[in-house]
């Protein structure tokens, strides 16, 4: 009941960006040839120019540095190519700086040529766009945005920006538990390897393991959660009860049986910690249904003569589809600390393969005389979950219309 | 009520036989045997075949299967393959350890989050506010094993070597010469061992708890009878405490059930950094020893210290809220 009335509160359409909507454009002075052109030499300059100084300081600053990346690594980009044979990460590497490259500068490019010449929309938004713009306001969970971003962009860039070999051990006598200093910024290990150069080539692991292994559960999840809502009766019983069933037993101890047992490989990880996350997005999903099942357009779809496949996949889990993004973003988060904690144990990626987990479980041995080798791991995890989990929060404010403020 | 917690034991059966199932079948048809680490050229293979069929590892699956139930159906957990005594033996004292330690975590976990979150929504938006929870989302993707470490790396070894006046320990759950201490040192003594791995165990659920409580505090504190209270002239402790604690509470206690598969998971990974001889070690020893009774039974007390603290839960639930014991 109480429900109702917040969403009786929030029903009056959103208002429309812009008063004036015969304006023409978004308050935004008309651009000129010359004003691209110089875009399209560098970016951001055109909006300097017009005195749009925010965004073009912006761009022209994230144009910079890329550039300046490209520069500094220059020797390495030739290096991926000239070498008797062409490594994968260094050719995805140096594809991801020219993709960087490129979407600054057609950004800019983009936003002075259709963006500032669109007109004022006359009407309200799309149930989305409302989201976005709720979302952009929310400046913590766009700094996680942004953080998120750029781990993802180092990950790629990874072969290019690390300043050593995450398996090199120079002079093992003499380049062994150094502590942090310029050459070696995080210190180097039991080994003599560059902890930084490690801590840079581990989060490979821990940034892709959490996708495959969110996006297998939320497969399962939307399909046992479908199923169970809209065919009701005694499959909904049968699979809830196994939701609760799966649910009800410790995730971490049902995880090591099954790793310990099979050979620990990371693709063993990553579906047995996709089988084991499905539950919540069930339940979600199954919640969402039943109250979808009964509306209107349901019927419609079913007096139509649609299969139940069709209106589950086309007109159901459509509309599932706010609330289980949410808990994808979090279940992120929780995957790669329980992808961490698997590492750590043994059982998750094998050594030498870094990842932060058992780079952690490698500097337990020398905590006191070397503390630099368990402390930054431990860091980048942590960075790297409270980026998606403040990514979540703030999808959750602003895809839930009763959280909206 | 009884009868409502009767219903509710019994349709936990088929729960905990499903989820045991399961790991039964998971464990037997992984690659391994129990016998592998006994493989050896001066070990005759007849022996090897001898110790499968003591054991009972060379009947087929099914007849395993059934016969573990039935013995579990009468209590009998069966022997450990890997310490050759029964299991009966071996579990209490590591199950009461655990216990303690959960204990201890989940009085941290529900006091220092509730108390955090109530002050949190007492003043929403102030810059205490905003602090604490950026810090309670910093605690909450900490992971717990490197939390653990941090703890003992400054609390432990850093200060034993800066000589702070207070040093814990960072392994074991007692000193060396525990026996010969007073009993009030003897307490003391374990409270100490017991402080980082409590609170290294419970930092990141009580920080999820800070969260919760905060929101569940706001939703309560904007409603007309919180306004009332505080027009009568109550003092705001009274209004926070009295009133607006109690129906906030609600759905805190049902987090109870949710958080205790979170703490199982948890205190595998704090008791193996800690030393500490309890469930979580003795399941990971378990299961790399391939002592298949010893991780069924593990399993099973694991499933049902979930299944006990939903109902717990339950309990409380009905204690907090009238409106549920009257149905």
């Amino acid at each position: 009941m109480v429900h109702s009335q917040t969403d009786l509160e929030f029903s009056p359409p959103e208002p429309v960006a812009g008063e004036d909507p015969t304006a023409g454009t978004k308050g935004r002075t008309p651009v000129s040839g010359g004003h691209l052109a110089l875009s399209a030499v560098l970016p951001g300059f055109g909006h300097l120019v017009r005195g749009e100084w925010v965004v073009g300081m912006v761009f022209a600053l994230t144009w910079a540095a890329f550039l300046g990346v490209a520069f500094i690594v220059w020797d390495r980009i030739f290096g991926v190519f000239g070498g008797p044979r062409t490594p994968f990460d260094g050719v995805l590497a140096v594809g991801t700086l020219g993709a960087l490259l490129l979407v600054v500068w057609g950004g800019a490019l983009y936003d002075l040529a259709v963006r500032a010449k669109r007109p004022v929309k006359r009407y309200g938004d799309s149930q989305w766009a409302i989201a976005t713009r709720h979302f952009r306001r929310n400046r913590i969970a766009v700094a996680g945005l942004v953080v998120m971003l750029v781990l993802y962009a180092v990950t790629l860039l990874t072969p290019l920006i690390a300043p050593f070999d995450p398996a090199a051990q120079g002079d093992i006598v003499q380049t062994r538990y150094l502590s942090p200093s310029f050459e070696h910024p995080m210190g180097t290990d039991k080994f003599g390897r560059d902890v930084y150069s490690r801590v840079l080539y581990g989060s490979r692991i821990s940034l892709s393991i959490g996708f495959v292994a969110v996006g297998l559960s939320v497969l399962i999840g939307a399909a046992v959660g479908s199923v169970a809502g809209y065919f009701g009766r005694w499959t909904d019983t049968v699979l809830m009860r196994f939701t609760d069933m799966m649910l009800s037993f410790p995730r971490l101890i049902l995880l090591i049986v099954t790793i310990a047992l099979f050979e620990p490989t990371i693709w063993l990880v990553v579906i047995v910690l996709g089988l084991t996350g499905w539950m919540s997005v069930a339940r979600i999903v199954r919640g969402e249904v039943l109250s979808l099942r009964s509306r209107e357009f349901i019927q419609a779809a079913k007096v139509l003569g649609m299969s139940d496949a069709r209106i589950i996949l086309r007109h159901i889990l459509p509309n599932t589809l706010a609330p289980v993004i949410v808990y994808a973003t979090l279940g992120i988060g929780t995957t790669i600390l329980i992808e961490a904690t698997l590492s750590f144990l043994g059982l998750g990626v094998q050594p030498p393969t870094p990842s932060w987990g058992n780079m952690i479980a490698d500097g337990r041995d020398a905590l006191l005389t070397a503390w630099w080798i368990s402390t930054f791991p431990g860091l980048a995890i942590v960075i790297t979950v409270t980026a998606f989990n403040l990514l979540g929060d703030g999808l959750r404010d602003a895809l839930d219309p009763r959280l909206r403020t | 009520m009884i009868s409502y917690l009767i219903r509710r034991l019994l349709g936990a059966i088929p729960l905990l036989l499903g989820i045991l199932t399961l790991i039964f079948f998971i464990i037997n048809i992984a690659p391994g045997d129990p016998t592998a680490r006994y493989f050896n050229p001066n070990v005759a293979p007849e022996v090897i075949e001898q110790m499968r069929r003591n054991l009972g590892l060379d009947q087929p699956l099914h007849i395993q299967y059934f016969r573990w139930v039935t013995s579990f159906a009468r209590g009998d957990f069966g022997n450990s393959f890997g310490q050759m005594r029964p299991i009966s033996e071996i579990l209490p004292t590591v199950l009461w350890n655990t216990i303690q330690l959960m204990l201890i975590s989940i009085i941290i976990i529900f006091v220092v989050g509730m108390l955090i979150g109530m002050y949190q929504a007492v003043r929403q938006y102030s810059a205490s506010d905003n602090f604490l929870t950026v810090a309670a989302l910093f605690f909450y993707s900490m992971p717990s094993f490197w939390f653990a470490l941090m703890l003992i790396l400054i609390f432990s070894l850093k200060a034993s070597q800066w000589d702070w006046p207070i040093q814990f320990p960072a392994s074991q759950m007692t000193s060396v010469g525990y026996e010969f201490m007073a009993p009030g040192e003897k307490i003391w003594d374990r409270l100490m061992h017991l402080a980082m791995p409590a609170i290294a165990l419970g930092i990141g659920s009580a920080a999820g708890i800070a969260r919760y409580m905060r929101g569940s505090m706001l939703e309560v504190i904007h409603q007309d009878y919180i306004r009332t209270a505080r027009a009568k002239g109550l003092s705001e402790r009274v209004v926070v405490f009295k009133h607006a604690l109690r129906n906030a509470l609600i759905p805190i206690i049902t987090l109870l059930g949710l958080y205790l598969p979170v703490l199982l998971s948890g205190s595998v990974v704090v008791e193996t950094i800690f030393a500490w001889p309890g469930m979580g070690r003795l399941i990971v020893d378990a299961i790399f020893q391939r002592d298949y009774p010893l991780v069924m039974a593990t399993s099973f007390v694991a499933a049902t210290l979930v299944v006990v603290g939903n109902l717990l839960a339950d309990v409380l639930y009905a204690v907090v809220d009238p409106r549920i014991r009257t149905e």
